[in-house]
């Protein structure tokens, strides 16, 4: 089985990897450059753990080809914090206790960035339903959609 | 057994190469657009190798034009694309909501209507709304492009009309004629992101007077295929789809129905909500049509 040499961008960094053409980027990320911050849960594009943003567009790392990578800008959670500390989506989930056992962590803050780069000040019905492929069995929710809120209205104050 | 490839051609001509030369040497070949079902499939029920054949990176299948005649969608434009897309939105409300139905913000960002047609689930929620503003598929071939009426495309659970060595490049899209609208309801169990249990697409004209002169009415999930349902759009033809109207309409969905019972809901259940959803989708079809 011949496999495919990719050039991409990852987190604003060059990278170039070679994957088998049906190899997902998921299992990419995670297995051959060890970027094991994007969580694998289901791999059939319905929780949400593995998200990641694509030419800015987010989408399930898992029901993506990591060949389909070629010339993309891919964003992961490891691409979220600046030079100077946490994202403040990261901060604020801290803050609000917004996770207990972490798996699906990185996909919502990946997915929460998606959503505050195109809506600076979504309502709550507008967070419930874009976070609605991101599922978390431990929190029931609400501590998360309070850390968005309070990222969003940081991130207001900030621009 | 062979190996699996992966090829990203940048014309349809190199595309139908690749699908033809594959199937005289009697080797898989599959297109990849969103991959939202393919990479599950894939994964799953379906581990054998092939070439993917992926047509994003053709102009033709990323096309949107809202032009003067019609609309071409490409068959690899996402469906968070055309959500964003106000012109298209205010054509085809009803298409642009039911393609909004499906999945998360994840999948929207990768699926697409081409591809929601080719997979031919009987619950695919945009196959009604697509059958009930008159689409017709845009089928790529060495002979040719040749068109084919969207409610003669899909063949039966899981299959579609597409022969070896063809795919579908993209959905035209007739222009609605003034005071025109289209509409798409389904029913689930839960607010969001679930399989239809039933759904209904309608789409009508009406004239000055209020009178409805022309409507397609579609229905979905209650059937081996979504079904063109004329004996609906009669009912609602030279009415003003008043009450009357939209529940001869509504009884002429569920005697077109042929539902299965399985964990969504019974044959009865299907049967009775269909007709509701054609009821109700009608309606706001016409209320959209006089605005």
């Amino acid at each position: 089985m011949s496999k495919v040499q990719v050039e991409t961008r990852i987190n604003g960094e060059g990278v170039e990897f070679l994957c088998e053409p049906q190899q997902t980027l998921l299992e990419v990320l995670r297995e051959t450059l060890s970027r094991t911050g994007t969580k694998e849960g289901c791999a059939t594009g319905d929780c949400g753990a593995c998200s990641v943003l694509l030419d800015g567009r987010l989408v399930c790392s898992c029901l993506v080809l990591g060949v389909e990578a070629e010339g993309k800008e891919v964003t992961t959670i490891e691409g979220i914090a600046g030079n100077d500390g946490l994202h403040p989506i990261q901060q604020k989930f801290l803050e609000r206790a917004a996770l207990q056992c972490g798996i699906c962590t990185p996909g919502l803050i990946v997915a929460t960035k998606a959503l505050l780069d195109k809506h600076k000040n979504p309502d709550e019905e507008t967070i419930r339903y874009w976070l609605a492929g991101n599922l978390c069995r431990c929190t029931g929710y609400d501590k998360i959609i309070r850390a968005v809120q309070d990222a969003a209205e940081e991130l207001a104050y900030e621009a | 057994m062979g190996a699996f490839a992966y090829v990203a051609p940048t014309t349809v001509a190199e595309a139908l190469g690749v699908l033809e030369e594959h199937a005289s040497q009697g080797k898989r070949a599959q297109i990849l657009a969103g991959g939202t079902d393919l990479l599950v499939q894939l994964q799953s029920v379906d581990r054998t190798p092939r070439t993917i054949v992926d047509i994003k990176k053709l102009e033709e299948a990323n096309r949107v034009e809202v032009g003067a005649d019609e609309t071409f969608v490409g068959a690899a434009v996402a469906s968070a694309v055309l959500n964003e897309n106000e012109e298209l939105k205010q054509r085809f409300p009803g298409l642009i909501e039911a393609a909004d139905l499906i999945g998360s913000t994840q999948i929207q960002g990768r699926a697409t209507i081409a591809g929601n047609l080719c997979n031919a689930s009987p619950a695919g929620d945009t196959i009604p709304a697509l059958i009930a503003i008159g689409a017709v598929c845009v089928i790529a071939s060495e002979s040719g492009n040749r068109e084919l009426a969207v409610e003669d495309f899909v063949t039966g659970v899981g299959t579609n009309a597409l022969q070896d060595g063809e795919f579908l490049v993209g959905l035209k899209i007739p222009n609605p004629p003034a005071r025109t609208a289209d509409a798409y309801l389904r029913f689930i169990p839960r607010t969001e992101m679930d399989i239809a249990v039933a759904g209904a697409g309608v789409a009508l004209t009406l004239d000055d007077a209020g009178t409805c002169t022309a409507a397609r009415v579609s229905i979905g999930a209650v059937a081996p295929t979504a079904l063109l349902v004329t004996a609906a759009a009669d009912a609602l033809v030279g009415t003003s789809v008043d009450d009357d109207a939209l529940a001869a309409a509504a009884a002429a969905c569920s005697a077109a129905a042929s539902p299965i019972t399985d964990k969504r809901g019974t044959v009865e259940y299907r049967r009775k909500v269909v007709g509701v959803l054609c009821k109700r989708a009608a309606a706001i079809a016409r209320d959209r049509a006089q605005a």
